[in-house]
């Protein structure tokens, strides 16, 4: 017989149960670099804009495989069949079955993995990418705007900051003196708060009509507009809508594409289409002054619209659009045009930054973004010439 | 379900299923075991079961997936875990029910007789096992602790020797010959034959020898060869090398054992419960657990499936009484050699075993086990065991060239290299190499130098 030890089970003897913890911290690290390594590709296709932060985005893993010697396509394999197998039949069909997003499947050998994220995580590395200031971060992530708080009345559960203790102190008052009536004075020696004494003042939020706000986001969704395109317009109409929630209770998102025609489409569908064909600006401007006009009246609504685009329109277009803008500027808090050429595309000046060029209105403004690192500097200056008097000015 | 039994419960059925173990003449290491909740026994599975485990962030990877899996609930986690080490380390969890703690038992002492016995494992040192973990893990902790190397180097040494760990040596029962019994070796078989006609014959030119080719055969041993011939390594560098390389060596009898010592362990837990004359209720459970672990797979291989049928039918064929035969054959065999010999035409029908090639996203029949196809799909089978599934890679050439670039030969058996990771795995080795990294392969039937240096990437075609 052998001596058989049965070593009984100890509850995280910390040299046992967590020595994992140091390894999962540095893969989790890792993760997180290669997220951040591809943070444009993920925020051009993930929906962010109006979302909630603690939605759970899936991204996918590429940089931390781990690479060995394996064979390719052509090493084939064994299986064990359920029922009649013949040579010819499929029994793995990755095309059918792939993730949403028509990524890779599970392919042998492809180590491809998701993770889970919080949005909120996603837009903290988003901010380190674009290298926003600590300062500008804070005031940013700070959606809360100031409530519109209001008393309304008394009742009998509440949290203990809102206790009413004059009123409290009262109700005990009544009570004893119904106690000495009931059962005469010399009952009571002592008399201590009861749970129905306790009276909390009850608070409402009121929501103000100055407190609404939508936000426009027109794109050109014509070909040319690639992936690190729709990034850097993103993360633009990203901070707009972020600034514009710090500052109103209640945003609205409003997206149109456009190419030679112009259409209101989801947060979805606004990154992902792309059309070929030709550009004419002013009808996404017209179509944005309609929305305008059925929906958000002027003097209900804070309005602030943007539009991106990588600057081509047609010549005969250009007089038209001009004349949209300048009745854009007329009902928007602020109304700005981004013209986004990333690195060799700025070969040529675009004809709309000239065109705009006649255009004189306090609160419109023309900016370039070539590269991420531009994103946050154009979007302060875009910010500097906000007309809201509520909402106090960038610098 | 932990309340339901206590220790002393366990101690009861070991002492009950040992006497079987006995009974039935299997040859045991003494055994532990540990009582475990899930948390541990996911980090347990994470490091390999391996206490004090050198720290790396893949372990962290795999203990995060591991986790998804289960707490998703795509995957279980296994009944058992057992280290081949001398006594053998085993856990136990501490939630699964009183049955499947006996069944694990009697599992566990199946994988501790094929530890002992099975002559793969006579290399892996048991006796040693936990204490060189223990001490590789604290050298690299050391390494990550000194100010002037830190984790960030460790990390990346560690990467790049975990990429090619795999490239050693595969039959460790063979001794590995010095470079001076090599170099003997060479010089007696370039001799010409012994001729009884000397007077007549021509007398043959003896050959010309290069002895100073380094090596002078081809090297199983990618790290060892890189440590060794790589002068620009410092000592905590070559001391890693090694470390992985060691580690590397003791698990190479487990994956060339996989489904022999999977079916052998499954095959006595079965045999002991049968005869342990269980109550009823815990017997239907074992039945149920028991068909549970050796369900096939659909268009999978499962281990403890095919092993034990493959055991059981060379019970059957085998008409002398006991089990001296089965126990010749856990001693002597490995996978390859196991499946080669007793994998009959019968039990491929009856595994309803198949093969199937990968066309773009599709998984494709080739052969079935009928009367043209089963051996085919036997040899599919064998090429996909063991350490087949990994290409073998040996060190043709220290100093190509003159010019300290290291070549590379891959044996080709028909099956091409993944070129991603065949680039992104030469990478690594350049990093470990210092220097220019070339590897001689062939991809659709045409042979390619893969070469890996300062400008990155690149291929050649060889004519």
């Amino acid at each position: 017989m052998w001596d058989t030890i049965f070593r009984p089970y100890r509850s995280s003897d910390a040299e046992h149960s967590d020595r994992s913890a140091g390894d999962r911290m540095r893969h989790r690290e890792k993760v997180r670099q290669s997220i951040r390594e591809n943070i444009a590709d993920i925020i051009a296709e993930e929906s962010i804009i109006g979302r909630d932060r603690d939605r759970i985005i899936k991204v996918p893993i590429r940089g931390i495989k781990e690479y060995r010697f394996i064979h390719g396509e052509n090493a084939g394999g064994v299986g064990q069949g359920e029922g009649e197998v013949s040579p010819g039949d499929v029994i793995e069909d990755n095309r059918g079955t792939v993730r949403g997003d028509g990524k890779a499947g599970n392919r042998p050998g492809i180590d491809y993995y998701e993770t889970d994220i919080t949005l909120d995580e996603l837009i903290n590395i988003m901010f380190e990418d674009l290298e926003l200031p600590d300062l500008e971060q804070k005031r940013l992530r700070e959606i809360e705007s100031e409530r519109q708080t209001k008393r309304k009345g008394y009742r009998q559960v509440g949290i203990r900051v809102r206790l009413d203790k004059r009123r409290t102190a009262k109700e005990r008052i009544r009570r004893r003196f119904a106690r000495e009536r009931s059962s005469g004075p010399e009952s009571v020696e002592r008399f201590p708060f009861h749970e129905d004494d306790l009276v909390y003042r009850h608070v409402t939020t009121d929501i103000k009509r100055e407190s609404n706000a939508v936000v426009l986001c027109m794109m050109d969704t014509s070909g040319s507009m690639d992936t690190m395109k729709k990034y850097l317009a993103r993360s633009f109409f990203f901070l707009l809508c972020q600034f514009v929630s710090t500052k109103y209770r209640n945003v609205e998102t409003v997206f149109i594409a456009h190419h030679t025609q112009a259409n209101e489409v989801t947060e979805e569908e606004f990154f992902s289409k792309g059309e070929s064909g030709g550009t004419l600006i002013s009808s996404a401007y017209e179509h944005a002054l309609n929305i305008i006009s059925a929906r958000y009246h002027p003097s209900l609504w804070n309005i602030y619209a943007f539009h991106c685009s990588d600057g081509d329109n047609y010549d005969a277009d250009n007089d038209a659009a001009l004349r949209r803008a300048k009745e854009l500027c007329d009902v928007c808090n602020l109304f700005g045009y981004g013209e986004i050429k990333p690195h060799g595309h700025y070969a040529y000046e675009s004809s709309m930054m000239t065109v705009f060029r006649r255009l004189v209105a306090p609160n419109f403004l023309t900016i370039r973004i070539e590269r991420k690192e531009d994103v946050f500097p154009s979007f302060r200056t875009f910010l500097s010439k906000d007309r809201n008097p509520t909402g106090g000015r960038e610098e | 379900m932990s309340g339901l039994y206590s220790v002393s419960d366990l101690e009861y059925w070991d002492k009950r299923i040992q006497e079987k173990v006995r009974e039935f003449g299997l040859d045991c290491f003494p055994q532990q075991f540990e009582v475990c909740d899930h948390n541990q026994m996911l980090s347990n599975m994470a490091y390999s079961g391996i206490p004090s485990h050198y720290p790396h962030w893949s372990y962290g990877k795999t203990y995060e997936k591991q986790k998804t899996l289960y707490d998703y609930g795509v995957a279980g986690l296994p009944y058992e875990m057992v280290i081949n080490s001398n006594p053998t380390l085993a856990y136990l969890m501490r939630d699964n029910s009183l049955l499947l703690q006996i069944l694990t038992i009697a599992h566990v002492y199946g994988h501790n007789d094929f530890f002992k016995n099975n002559f793969t494992f006579r290399s892996t040192r048991a006796e040693y096992t936990i204490d060189t973990f223990k001490a590789h893990g604290d050298r690299v902790r050391q390494y990550i602790e000194d100010p002037s190397i830190g984790l960030e180097s460790v990390e990346k040494l560690i990467d790049a020797a975990h990429a090619v760990s795999l490239e050693c040596r595969r039959n460790l029962a063979i001794r590995k010959r010095t470079p001076e019994e090599e170099k003997d070796v060479i010089i007696e078989s370039s001799a010409p034959p012994p001729d009884p006609f000397q007077s007549i014959h021509r007398r043959k030119p003896t050959p010309q020898l290069n002895l100073s080719k380094v090596p002078l055969v081809p090297d199983d041993d990618l790290l060892l060869f890189i440590r060794d011939h790589n002068p620009n390594l410092s000592g905590w560098e070559k001391d890693i090398l090694t470390i992985v390389h060691e580690e590397a060596q003791y698990f190479i009898p487990q994956i060339e054992t996989k489904i022999m010592n999977e079916g052998w362990a499954t095959y006595w837990h079965k045999k002991i419960l049968d005869s342990l004359e269980l109550p009823e209720d815990l017997h239907l459970e074992f039945i149920v657990r028991h068909n549970q672990v050796v369900r096939p797979f659909s268009n999978g291989i499962n281990p403890y499936h095919i092993g034990l049928v493959i055991w059981e039918d060379i019970h059957r064929r085998n008409n002398t009484p006991g089990y001296e035969k089965l126990f010749e054959i856990r001693e002597a065999d490995r996978d390859t050699s196991f499946l080669r010999r007793h994998l009959t035409e019968e039990l491929v029908r009856e595994l309803n075993l198949f093969e199937y090639e990968t066309k773009g996203d599709q998984k494709i029949v080739t052969n079935v086990a009928d009367k043209e196809g089963w051996l085919q799909v036997k040899e599919a089978l064998l090429k996909n065991v063991g350490m087949n599934t990994v290409p073998v890679i040996k060190v043709e050439d220290g100093d190509f060239g003159h010019n300290h670039t290291l070549y590379l030969i891959h044996y080709h058996d028909g099956r091409d290299l993944q070129l991603e990771y065949a680039e992104k795995t030469l990478a690594y080795l350049s990093e470990l190499w210092h220097g220019e990294v070339v590897l001689e392969t062939a991809l659709d039937g045409k042979r390619y130098m893969l070469i890996y240096n300062d400008g990155g990437f690149s291929t050649k075609a060889l004519r």
